[in-house]
């Protein structure tokens, strides 16, 4: 295994923040990034629906971390942590989202080209509705935000990251154009839903 | 039964039906159905969109300025490019000029999208509709390097370096984990490449793989922010300092111009020392297979993009070239207007949304997004399992777009063959030179092989382009013009009551249109018209093809159950994302279920 930046950490949010709960990973690595700061080898990212693009960030990671919707069948809002080589399969439960079978496809190249993560969590959260096109989180995925970031923080910490808590009222840049943060994206949704 | 459209293509739907589900994914999922004669040829073809897009209705009401970030989530490949056309949308709109400077990085990160883009879709998307993966395996290294060096100057050409890839590529194989390999249909006879060829073609697979990592640095510099890069209304978001520190947020400085400098030269060379030479590697052993044309040959439309200078969009300032060719005059190149009533526009009547009236075409200007769900009456299965799509009545979730009422197929082609017709040197001889040296006469360039050569050259095109823009962005700057941005109408409070705007783009796959209309300072209403909508546009009112469907038609199948075939030509007009290799077996058994309204 070739690592080009050893110690280099990923955090990385997937999904598309147009579809409801399939904006689960990007709004959930947001909330990670505005509620805390980690050192200089740990790096937040929006990773959107972005494919290929994402491959050489994943692989320069020696630790890769992934929120995102993932369909397994359990109860809406159900929170699924998978780790390593498992994560592929998971991601292809099934193809219904729009981002999952390209983010397959980034880790199985990163595979190929023999730099495949050494550690990869991915903190899945089992969506309750993927089709409402300009609507939001549903409740049982919002409520799932905070012990999914607390997840991630466990996990960062375990691997020697850990975070530390922003002062209160110091409010970072979004990782995401500030156009589409959550609440800007929400204030622009009418009464009475999409 | 047999009918002739009205575009002259001959239909028969009474053999063999086939399903291929899904063909591609974003942007709206694909699924194709054609009927195969006794003698394995698709007599008729029917695509359709399985995916309602509805971007229009969730941008009523927002501001402006914030669209193009929602239009670069539409999809995960032309992000860059549906922020570009928003951008342009509203300062077409507003009255918003941009400054030299910001046309200039405009057109370098949309060269550098298009390189990407097309680099990416050949090596990782289609080639593997030409190559057997698992036939490389057969190779002889000595040969292939032999081979490799033979075609091109280009240094990783070495036994042992080509031994060593089919020895990692044994490796992986044996694990049993394909991947991306997956679903290919290997050891079908569609298949026609020596071994040799398979794997200098896998091996520049895996060289392309390192090197687009490369390319996007450009858009790192100029866009801030990966993987998403910032855009701005009236100019772009990165400032200028050329001796300005390293540091994250800081403008762009001498330090990153130069780097950007040293990626267009790689990418120069990459792109004519081994995308070029592999194509015409390929292409040498496909030369017989000239299916795939469809509507390429007749009807052919582009927007144009690439302003040379600034805040001009008309044709002569255009470095792609806007124009349309319709009945196959190459001799005539028709004037585009996309603020016309009459020329874009928009058919329902085979897509599932409801218009007042459905005899008619709308302009996107005054284009209704109302979906309307509902199956014809020869459909078999159930709304939430269509096993057969009636294409009689409505089967898509992709609108049918005309111009003047013709169907039009976009994309690259069309592109070289609006720049072949209008005789510009840079278009019309590297297309006559590729057709000398595979001894193919004109005519062969409408066809499958045709589209995905002039993707090829057109990557060319544009990797010299970036050189092009660089140097003249270097100069405007040496200059003392340091201008990235106007920001004098950025206030709301400078705007028209209300106003109609239209922006252009030629996306990687084709040209995209976005029209907005801006009413006390919102978005009242939106309509992107994407190239996918063009080249996989259902049946319209009168009853003519689109170009995906046109292009199915007469091509020999060696393997009905193996449909490389089809997807060799689908996948020809990059219908979206790398990913789209994923297929089930032509019965669709393990469909994913999407669900529609």
């Amino acid at each position: 295994m070739h690592h080009s930046e050893k110690g280099a950490v990923l955090v990385l949010g997937i999904g598309n923040i147009l579809w409801a709960d399939e904006g689960f990973g990007v709004r959930a690595v947001e909330a990670l990034h505005q509620a805390y700061e980690f050192p200089a080898e740990v790096k937040l990212m929006d990773g959107g629906t972005q494919g290929l693009y994402l491959l050489p960030l994943v692989q320069d990671a020696d630790i890769l971390v992934i929120f995102d919707a993932i369909d397994y069948g359990l109860p809406a809002g159900t929170l699924k942590l998978v780790d390593d080589h498992d994560v592929p399969s998971y991601l292809g439960v099934k193809k219904m989202s729009l981002h999952q079978t390209g983010f397959q496809e980034v880790l199985a190249l990163s595979a190929i080209t023999g730099r495949y993560p050494a550690k990869v969590r991915l903190i899945g959260v089992q969506p309750l509705d993927l089709d409402t096109y300009g609507g939001s989180l549903t409740e049982p995925v919002r409520t799932q935000m905070e012990s999914s970031v607390a997840a991630a923080i466990h996990f960062l910490v375990e691997q020697g990251y850990p975070p530390r808590r922003r002062m209160r009222g110091c409010v970072p840049e979004s990782l995401c154009p500030s156009s589409v943060n959550l609440a800007r994206y929400e204030a622009g949704i009418p009464l009475g839903g999409r | 039964m047999t009918t002739t459209t009205p575009n002259g293509f001959v239909l028969d739907n009474s053999g063999r039906r086939m399903v291929v589900d899904p063909v591609t994914r974003i942007e709206g999922h694909m699924r194709c159905e054609v009927n195969i004669d006794d003698q394995k040829i698709i007599r008729n073809a029917v695509s359709s969109g399985t995916m309602w897009r509805g971007l229009e209705v969730i941008l009523k009401g927002r501001d402006p300025r914030d669209a193009w970030a929602f239009c670069e989530r539409i999809c995960g490949v032309c992000t860059g490019t549906h922020a570009l056309t928003s951008v342009r949308a509203v300062e077409d709109a507003l009255g918003i000029t941009i400054p030299e400077n910001a046309n200039t990085i405009r057109n370098m990160m949309q060269a550098t999208l298009w390189v990407h883009d097309h680099l990416v879709h050949f090596y990782h998307l289609h080639a593997l509709d030409w190559v057997d993966v698992v036939n490389a395996l057969k190779a002889d290294p000595k040969a292939t390097s032999a081979l490799a060096q033979s075609i091109s100057p280009w240094p990783n050409a070495s036994p042992g370096y080509f031994r060593d890839v089919q020895n990692r590529l044994i490796k992986f194989v044996a694990s049993g984990q394909l991947g991306p390999f997956m679903n290919g249909y290997w050891g079908n006879p569609a298949y026609k490449l020596p071994p040799e060829a398979n794997l200098m073609a896998v091996t520049h697979y895996l060289e392309a793989l390192d090197f687009q990592r490369e390319i996007v640095k450009i858009h790192t510099v100029f866009g801030g922010k990966n993987p998403h890069p910032n855009w701005l209304v009236g100019g772009v978001a990165s400032a200028i300092n050329l001796d300005g520190p390293m540091a994250a947020g800081a403008p762009v400085n001498m330090v990153q111009l130069n780097l950007v400098s040293s990626i267009i030269d790689r990418t120069i060379e990459f792109v004519d020392q081994v995308y070029l030479p592999d194509l015409l590697a390929i292409g040498s052993f496909y030369k017989d297979w000239l299916y795939g044309g469809g509507l390429s040959g007749h009807n052919v439309l582009a927007y144009g993009d690439f302003p040379d200078r600034a805040n001009d969009y008309g044709p002569d300032n255009l470095l792609i070239p806007r124009g349309a060719i319709v009945n196959g005059n190459l001799k005539e190149v028709l004037d585009v207007d996309l603020r016309d009533p009459a020329q874009v526009q928009e058919f329902v009547d085979h897509s599932w949304y409801r218009y007042p009236d459905e005899n008619e075409g709308l302009h996107p200007w005054v284009g209704i997004t109302d979906p309307n769900f509902k199956l014809g009456p020869n459909t078999k299965g159930t709304k939430t399992d269509i096993q057969q799509l009636d294409e009689d009545a409505k089967y898509s979730w992709i609108k049918a777009p005309r111009w003047r009422g013709h169907a039009m197929e976009v994309g690259p082609l069309s592109r070289f063959t609006i720049g072949y017709a209008k005789g510009i040197a840079e278009f019309k001889d590297p297309v006559d030179k590729v057709l000398t040296d595979l001894g193919l006469p004109f005519a062969a360039l409408f066809s499958t092989l045709g589209r995905t050569a002039a993707r090829g050259l057109e990557a060319s095109w544009a990797a010299h382009k970036l050189r092009y823009f660089h140097d003249k962005l270097m100069a405007n700057l040496k200059s003392g013009d340091l201008s990235t941005a106007n920001i004098q109408k950025w206030e709301p409070s400078s705007w028209p009551k209300e106003a109609k705007g239209v922006g252009f783009a030629e996306a990687p796959r084709g040209a995209l249109g976005h029209w907005v209309h801006i009413k006390d300072e919102r978005i009242e209403a939106y309509q992107a018209v994407v190239p996918t909508t063009w080249n996989g546009s259902p049946r319209d009112t009168a009853g003519n093809i689109g170009a995906f469907e046109a292009s199915l038609l007469n091509t020999p199948m060696a393997d009905p159950e193996q449909p490389v075939e089809i997807l060799r030509t689908l996948h020809s007009f990059d219908p979206c994302l790398a990913c789209s290799t994923h297929i089930m077996g032509p019965s669709g058994e393990e469909l994913t279920k999407v669900q529609v309204r």
